[in-house]
């Protein structure tokens, strides 16, 4: 307590101008140009090749993978020493922004949709085309809609090193215990809707729910709008698809199911978060992706968790999405760094990847590993919904409208404001936000 | 945090007569403080310039600014957001104000002379301060779980109904509030202790004399002797109130729908600055953040010749 001194008056106004200062402290960081061209210059590293590079990871779980296959990379160029750095998730994009801005982006780092777009349109990722023009590297070999979500202006800057779709996660116990059948795989928008009700009928004096509404767009309400013959971003992404009568359906399918009372409300959703409402055992069946099975692992309802695909609306549809690897455009080392973002696409890599469990290895055919970790569960599901999986709606600066459909939709699906009012105020404000973006 | 803290608190302030920039000692003084200058004016001085300056710019993702004029701050007066965020921010720092008076009175129960586990309290109080605020955060967020909640298991025993505390408009920022004034309590108490430390006991003894009830001396000679201290912690509680950002950030969480209407003016600056990527227009938010405390400050010096004695 030292600043108990003679003068009280002047060490509070020193301790109030550092305070203040904090404010603008955070907003100081200011940045340099950005740098580099979109060139598409490639040639294969010789096996000689002397250098050292950085990769940029957000997945500390994923890290004895990595390193796995960096053996396998060792071997063919034994010149190249590669350090990899994790950053966590929460602090990954912030960083890789500043380090964006200052023209120090890792060597090859990960890129996710939504953000991958501002980084092609702000030119600071070399494209993958020389890499398949030189035949080192086929698209084709990984799904579709993914290798489209990592081109910018028709040009291709990476492929998908994994992937994730979406099902429904069920806990039998529950359906056992309110004596409801276990629906058949092949189901429909109503089925979904009457067993969550029938259950969270005949379990709510235990505080059990049959469905959890849709409080997260990849996977719930995204779905639910492929599903009902909807988009979210329409024209080439310059226009927001939420006033259409489609996506409206998809919308008021979660409205209906918190009313129908086959989900908790918004408010108790926001308190408790559905997973937690699904692995406490209070939860009958939980949207999610093919992840979740990690946050299984330990929890206490594991044992009678099982998965189905997600129901069909007007047609069958989820949202896909997956990470990719991308070399900086502005590198110093780019052939080494090109020859890892190869190696790393590459078969063997991804064979070795999915055998290790962490994620579904997007390379086709390479997937047996994922399926094994979890014999007991239809993982397969994940896989299957490929055929029908559209990719993440993204644009240049997603952020922007993704905090706009959080801070919205949640009065539509609690009933606040009718849906198709919500829609038409949100579809506004977002074609704004995506037409700046042009 | 224990009794040994002794200050002088009372001493007036000095009016320490005019000095040339160059005294007779030449540059010398000037060398001593320049280290810490120099730290000051690259991290505090030039950033607050900076964002002076890109406040009226707009700002690419990867830096580049172009000149705007005063479009952000037009922009930024007609934006409802900002007004929702002030009313919230001065909602806020007026409950954790409400620590104050309730912090007067804990130190003088603590200053009781001859009060068995005296320091013991003291650490007591004083723990949630040392606390992360972003454990207190956790902490909190599960005893305000409206279905799962020990705060409305409680409520509910009593027979009161209590509300989703984090996910209902209005409520969020009282809760938030809540934990602000707990985790600030102890700061204040123990400023205040080591003020109180400083009354003379023979003022006591003179008014016990003249026949004043405690509830007298309290009035009549622990707070206006007090003033001073109580004025440092009005200042500095008023302050980081204007500054709540990670208390909420953490209680409310970044998808929380109640959000728009409950954002304090800092998590609008980082809403504006860092997820939607519009950093020229945060840098007004924080322009606006920096002058609006400045003058809040400048008026608490003001009025305090009127009531703090010195």
């Amino acid at each position: 307590m030292t600043f108990l001194t003679p003068r009280p008056r002047r060490r509070a106004l020193a301790l109030g101008g550092l305070a203040t200062g904090l404010v603008l402290v955070l907003a100081g960081c200011s940045g340099g140009s950005s740098g580099g061209g979109g060139s598409a210059e490639y040639e294969a590293a010789p096996s000689d090749l002397e250098a050292s590079i950085t990769y940029g990871v957000w997945d500390q779980a994923q890290v004895p993978a990595i390193e796995a296959n960096l053996e396998g990379f060792a071997e063919e160029y034994p010149g190249i020493d590669v350090t990899v750095n994790v950053t966590p998730y929460a602090d990954y994009f912030t960083k890789l922004q500043t380090q964006g801005s200052s023209d120090s982006l890792p060597d090859l780092f990960w890129l996710n949709g939504p953000n991958f777009q501002l980084y092609a349109s702000n030119d600071l990722l070399e494209p993958v085309t020389g890499a398949v023009d030189a035949g080192d590297l086929d698209p084709a070999d990984y799904p579709e809609a993914l290798v489209d979500l990592y081109q910018y202006d028709d040009v291709q800057y990476g492929v998908p090193k994994d992937f994730d779709t979406i099902g429904v996660w069920i806990n039998e116990a529950l359906f056992e215990e309110a004596g409801v059948p276990v629906p058949e795989g092949d189901w429909t928008w109503e089925e979904f809707q009457d067993t969550a009700v029938q259950i969270s009928d005949a379990l709510g004096d235990q505080g059990v729910y049959g469905g959890a509404g849709g409080m997260d767009g990849q996977t719930t309400y995204y779905d639910t709008i492929l599903q009902a013959g909807g988009e979210v971003l329409v024209d080439d992404g310059t226009a927001s698809g939420y006033d259409s009568p489609e996506a409206q359906a998809g919308l008021e399918f979660w409205t209906d199911l918190i009313e129908s009372g086959g989900s908790p409300s918004i408010e108790q959703l926001t308190d408790t978060t559905a997973d937690q409402w699904f692995t406490s055992g209070k939860l009958a069946m939980y949207w999610a992706g093919s992840w979740f099975h990690a946050a299984l692992e330990g929890a206490p309802v594991d044992d009678t968790v099982d998965v189905l695909p997600l129901p069909t609306g007007e047609e069958q549809a989820t949202v896909i999405h997956g990470v990719s690897n991308v070399v900086a455009a502005g590198s110093d080392e780019k052939q080494a760094a090109q020859a890892l973002q190869v190696y790393l696409a590459g078969q063997e890599a991804q064979q070795q990847q999915g055998d290790m469990g962490a994620i579904i290895p997007a390379y086709t055919g390479t997937q047996q590993g994922f399926l094994d970790s979890a014999p007991d569960k239809d993982l397969q599901v994940f896989l299957d919904a490929v055929d029908y999986a559209q990719p993440l709606p993204v644009s240049k600066n997603s952020a922007a409208w993704n905090a706009l459909e959080t801070s919205d939709l949640p009065a539509a699906f609690s009933g606040d404001r009718p849906v198709a009012e919500v829609s038409a105020d949100l579809a506004e404000q977002m074609t704004a936000l995506l037409q700046q973006e042009q | 945090m224990s009794g040994t803290v002794t200050s002088d608190v009372l001493a007036p302030a000095g009016s320490a007569p005019r000095r040339r920039l160059l005294g007779r000692d030449g540059l010398w003084p000037w060398a001593f403080v320049a280290p810490l200058a120099a730290g000051i004016g690259v991290f505090f001085v030039w950033p607050i310039l900076q964002t002076a300056y890109y406040s009226f710019t707009s700002w690419g993702v990867f830096g580049g600014s172009t000149f705007t004029g005063v479009e952000n701050y037009v922009r930024l007066v007609a934006d409802p957001q900002l007004w929702t965020a002030l009313g919230n921010t001065l909602l806020y720092t007026g409950v954790v104000l409400l620590g104050v008076p309730l912090a007067v009175w804990l130190a003088s129960l603590l200053n009781t002379p001859g009060l068995r586990f005296a320091s013991f309290y003291r650490v007591l109080f004083f723990l949630p301060y040392v606390a992360m605020p972003t454990a207190i955060a956790m902490v909190w967020r599960i005893i305000f779980n409206g279905d799962f909640g020990v705060l409305n298991y409680v409520l509910g025993l009593v027979g009161i109904q209590g509300p989703y505390w984090i996910s209902t408009p209005g409520v969020a920022v009282l809760a938030v509030a809540i934990v602000g004034l707990w985790s600030s309590l102890g700061f204040a108490m123990i400023i205040l202790a080591a003020g109180l430390k400083n009354i003379p006991a023979e003022l006591y003894e003179a008014a016990e004399l003249d026949g004043a009830s405690p509830s007298r001396q309290f009035r009549s000679v622990t707070v206006p002797l007090l003033t001073p201290s109580i004025f440092f912690v009005l200042i500095i509680t008023i302050i980081s109130s204007f500054q709540l950002f990670d208390l909420q950030f953490a209680i409310l969480g970044s998808t929380n729908p109640v959000l728009p209407k409950s954002l304090s003016l800092v998590y609008f600056f980082y809403q504006q600055g860092f997820v939607a990527n519009d950093k020229g227009y945060a840098a007004s938010i924080a322009m606006f953040i920096f002058v609006l405390i400045g003058i809040v400050t400048l008026v608490q010096f003001r009025l305090q010749r009127r009531w703090v004695q010195s």
